[in-house]
């Protein structure tokens, strides 16, 4: 079954390249397809010569749409399963296995890593924690299942989906939405844990000025999201 | 009663608005799509402020004891329209700006494959 990881990555040449090897020393049958969003270091020269395959986007686009243009390269490439990674190092590849096992039982259609279902290592800013307690408890009223950290952006997808972000994915601090977009389409999701390392290089994209603007636009989004009609999929 | 010097400097305010729309057609940097609703507007200033007992009716209606604040608000009104929409045209102008450099993206990476492949190269 042909599997890609997805790394998003924007700024992230000293870290990229490591997190390819990590991937390929799990598995070395994963294809690894860094989409390098607008990066002005070299990222994507230093993806390429680690021997993933490179998508440069023309100006930076945004977490989501990156990662959306790696789904919509899983689809049209024929990939079965797709698991997002960030390439800045803090996700353990370690944890794939996890990740992949609930995919590979054809028990459910998204596979979300968790830091904090399970034992609990990662201990956030107390403002990031109530952040994310505040929004799991949203998320988790409207997917009408436990969520624990629905701003996790370690995650796999089958080929539904796969089809469903590559038409579909929300914009700037997509995660939590992406949930509920999952959940709407009555895909099955389900958490597992994982731990979370600290980050290697670069600095977080979340910043104390950006948290305000981030709880506000995606709380709107999530409301939204309850009125919308989801069209059902179609995989061409 | 509006005052006519209100009138007159509304009456001349519109046809100066209705004037650069046409201009702006005319030498082909306002689309008429999106000019619509700018003339929409300029018209609607122009009717209240020549036709002034219409003015005076409508701030009657809805309890404005100024006539003038009426021209006030209905000129307001329609410029929030405008925006509105433009805020739509906007939010798909950026939609479509960022599938296609999504394309761009996937198919340069795609081309980059390809012609290595044709090279003979085995890296990607």
């Amino acid at each position: 079954m042909a599997r890609l990881a997805i790394l998003p990555a924007f700024n992230e040449a000293g870290s990229v390249g490591r997190v390819i090897e990590e991937i390929r020393a799990f598995d070395p049958g994963f294809d690894i397809l860094v989409v390098d969003d607008g990066s002005t270091d070299g990222t994507a020269a230093e993806a390429e010569l680690a021997g993933a395959r490179v998508v440069r986007l023309p100006y930076n686009l945004g977490i989501g749409a990156a990662v959306q243009t790696g789904y919509q390269y899983a689809r049209n490439n024929g990939f079965e399963i797709a698991v997002q990674i960030d390439g800045d190092g803090q996700h353990d590849p370690q944890d794939l296995e996890q990740l992949l096992a609930p995919l590979a039982r054809g028990e459910v259609d998204m596979v979300i890593g968790s830091r904090f279902c399970g034992e609990r290592h990662y201990r956030p800013p107390l403002a990031r924690l109530i952040g994310i307690r505040l929004l799991s408890a949203v998320v988790s009223v409207i997917v009408r299942r436990r969520m624990t950290d629905p701003t996790s952006g370690f995650r796999a997808v089958n080929r539904k989906g796969i089809v469903l972000f590559a038409g579909n994915y929300p914009h700037d601090y997509p995660e939590a939405e992406a949930n509920v977009l999952v959940a709407r389409h009555r895909l099955r999701l389900v958490e597992v844990p994982v731990t979370m390392r600290m980050r290697e290089t670069g600095r977080s994209s979340i910043t104390a000025v950006r948290s305000l603007y981030y709880m506000i636009k995606v709380s709107l989004a999530l409301f939204v999201s309850v009125f919308r009609r989801y069209p059902a999929l179609e995989d061409r | 009663m509006t005052p006519v010097r209100v009138s007159i400097f509304a009456a001349i305010a519109a046809i100066l608005l209705l004037a650069l729309i046409f201009e702006l057609i005319r030498s082909r940097r306002l689309q008429e799509r999106y000019a619509l609703m700018w003339l929409a507007t300029g018209l609607v200033i122009l009717f209240f402020s020549l036709w002034r007992a219409a003015l005076g009716r409508l701030a009657d209606l809805v309890g404005i004891a100024y006539p003038p604040s009426a021209l006030f608000v209905v000129a307001s009104l329609f410029i929030l329209i405008v925006l509105l929409h433009y805020s739509t045209v906007i939010s798909e102008l950026s939609e479509r700006n960022l599938t296609l450099a999504q394309r761009l993206a996937l198919l340069e990476q795609q081309l980059r494959e390809t012609s290595a492949s044709q090279r003979g190269d085995t890296t990607p």
